[in-house]
């Protein structure tokens, strides 16, 4: 009896209420409020269909997705203290970081969960396909979602860079030496001639590889890699920003079920 | 290699994509049945019913998130993050690979020059991926696991998502070695395995094999790769119209024109990388059309 007194007290306090702000969600009012007055949770509907939460509908891939985000930009900026994005300093700095920090998991959790973050979003869109969810009204979300799939794999493809092993610069390597047979932009693509005589030069030539982004030996601009770096904000930052779009518009939409009339 | 720490969120892959390919069928078997027999899918009952994000969502993503980070934990306790050697331009590994995910497009650059399967494919493959709602106007299979209702729709997918890219990711992580040689499952990475390189072009079939123009290749390319330049075409154009006139006139009605080629377009640019497989494998094709003075190779 004392315990739950000291609880009620507790609730009562003016420190409880100007947190909460709402009595304990056990009534319908305060369930709603439980979620509106929270700025993580209101992007989630107030009520859905009880289809949609069901984890063998679901898979919760999304979910899954979307909280290893929130890992990997947590563990990417833990890291980001210990590391310097540069050709002269990465290798070493990971060296260290192994060496130095005591029982540190932060590098595997952040590799780790990189690799399962891309197989997450790719469960969730294989889904997402199965249950017809991206028909209407979701079209457009289902395209954001493809955006963030390939944001993903972006992400992913700049963290494989950053530690700057041999396993970074071949596979960085192998991917952008495609860049260079881009149709009409690329220097050993088709029609590379036609660009070159009208602009006279190449867009994409044989020094813009990885080694450029890099600020590598071959890229010759020294130890800067301003393009890396920009990648770095940018892909979470617009990763970030389209999540809040595609999970409003999902609870918008309402969660996908089969078509009912409510009421 | 199986054992190999970044090799292993692709075999956890290969067992999670069984797992719920057979799951998601079991369910679309099971819908299917209730359709047939006049009666609701199986989670309609549940989608009538509206519950409280706060406590029933909340509490199972909750659980969720422990679940997947206990999980996280566990693995980076018991596998540290691999580090190769420094980053070495003059000491190229044998075979270099892309990151895993990029594997199948790397597995197409054995069929397909880097200006297709590098730069023209992927971008069929995001815009394609983001037409799909637009294209498929099918009403029905709206938030629900079936396949009767959507076969097309249904196997077009998994053969790309299963096939074309997840098993090519596999087959290139771990049949593919040196000078990107296929190897058996327990076969040594032998560096001089030797590989017979007698692929051909069309060009070279017409004028040496049959002894057009005397055996010899014309000087002027696009006389020289004529024949190659019109199936391309005929494949690229004639095919969708024959699809909207013959094969696929129902599905042309339904969508008009706009949608279906549209759609035609981009299941047959799907369709070349299995085509060029075929043909590789069956008459050593390499190119179709072979112009590398203008790096226009197909």
């Amino acid at each position: 009896m004392a315990k739950a007194g000291f609880l009620e007290s507790l609730r009562k306090s003016q420190a409880w209420k100007s947190i909460f702000r709402h009595g304990p969600p056990n009534n319908s009012r305060n369930k709603v409020l439980a979620v509106l007055m929270n700025v993580f949770l209101h992007l989630h509907p107030i009520r859905m269909k009880k289809s949609g939460i069901r984890m063998s509908f679901t898979w919760c891939m999304g979910g899954i997705t979307f909280f290893l985000f929130l890992v990997e930009t947590v563990t990417g900026v833990l890291l980001m203290f210990y590391y310097r994005p540069t050709a002269e300093f990465a290798y070493s700095d990971i060296i260290a970081l192994r060496e130095h920090v005591p029982i540190g998991i932060m590098r595997e959790v952040h590799r780790w969960g990189a690799h399962l973050m891309v197989i997450s979003v790719w469960l969730h869109m294989f889904r997402v396909f199965l249950t017809g969810s991206y028909k209407p009204p979701r079209e457009f979300n289902w395209g954001i979602g493809v955006v963030l799939l390939t944001l993903t794999l972006l992400l992913s493809f700049t963290g494989y860079l950053l530690p700057w092993d041999q396993l970074a610069i071949w596979a960085i390597t192998v991917g952008s030496n495609m860049a260079r047979a881009t149709p009409f932009l690329g220097s050993e693509g088709p029609g590379a001639s036609l660009l070159n005589m009208i602009m006279g030069f190449d867009v994409v030539h044989s020094g813009s590889d990885a080694f450029c982004v890099a600020g590598g030996p071959r890229g010759g601009r020294g130890d800067s890699a301003p393009l890396l770096r920009f990648a770095l904000y940018i892909y979470p930052a617009s990763a970030a920003l389209l999540m809040a779009v595609h999970l409003a518009s999902t609870y918008d939409g309402g969660i996908s079920g089969p078509f009912v009339r409510l009421r | 290699m199986v054992a190999k720490p970044d090799n292993i969120p692709i075999v956890a892959m290969l067992f999670l994509l069984l797992f719920f390919t057979w799951l998601s069928i079991h369910k679309a078997v099971i819908n299917d049945k209730l359709i047939d027999a006049g009666q609701d899918v199986e989670n309609k009952k549940e989608a009538k019913e509206l519950v409280y994000t706060w406590p029933d969502l909340v509490f199972s993503e909750f659980i969720c998130t422990i679940g997947v980070w206990c999980l996280l934990l566990a693995w980076a306790i018991v596998l540290k993050a691999p580090l190769e050697e420094p980053a070495n331009p003059v000491d190229t590994p044998n075979p270099s690979k892309a990151p895993w995910y990029f594997l199948g497009l790397q597995e197409m650059l054995v069929y397909y020059d880097p200006w297709l399967a590098g730069v023209v494919f992927p971008t069929l493959i995001i815009v394609g991926l983001i037409l799909i709602p637009y294209i498929d106007t099918n009403p029905k299979g709206n938030g629900y696991y079936t396949f009767k209702e959507r076969p097309f729709a249904i196997t077009t997918f998994l053969f790309g998502f299963l096939i074309l890219w997840n098993l090519l990711i596999v087959y290139g992580t771990f049949l593919r070695g040196p000078n990107w040689n296929f190897f058996g499952p327990y076969e040594v990475w032998d560096i001089h395995k030797l590989e017979v390189l007698r692929n051909v072009n069309l060009s070279e079939y017409i004028f040496r094999e049959f002894g057009l123009n005397g055996g010899k290749l014309p000087d002027n390319p696009l006389l020289r790769e004529s024949l190659g330049i019109l199936l391309t075409i005929a494949y690229m154009v004639g095919v969708p119209i024959l699809l909207a006139r013959k094969w696929m006139k129902k599905t042309y009605e339904e969508l008009g024109a706009a949608r279906f080629y549209i759609m035609a377009v981009l299941l047959i640019s799907m369709a070349a990388l299995p085509l060029k497989m075929v043909l590789r494998w069956t008459i050593n094709l390499k190119y179709i059309v072979a112009i590398p003075e203008a790096f226009f190779n197909i």
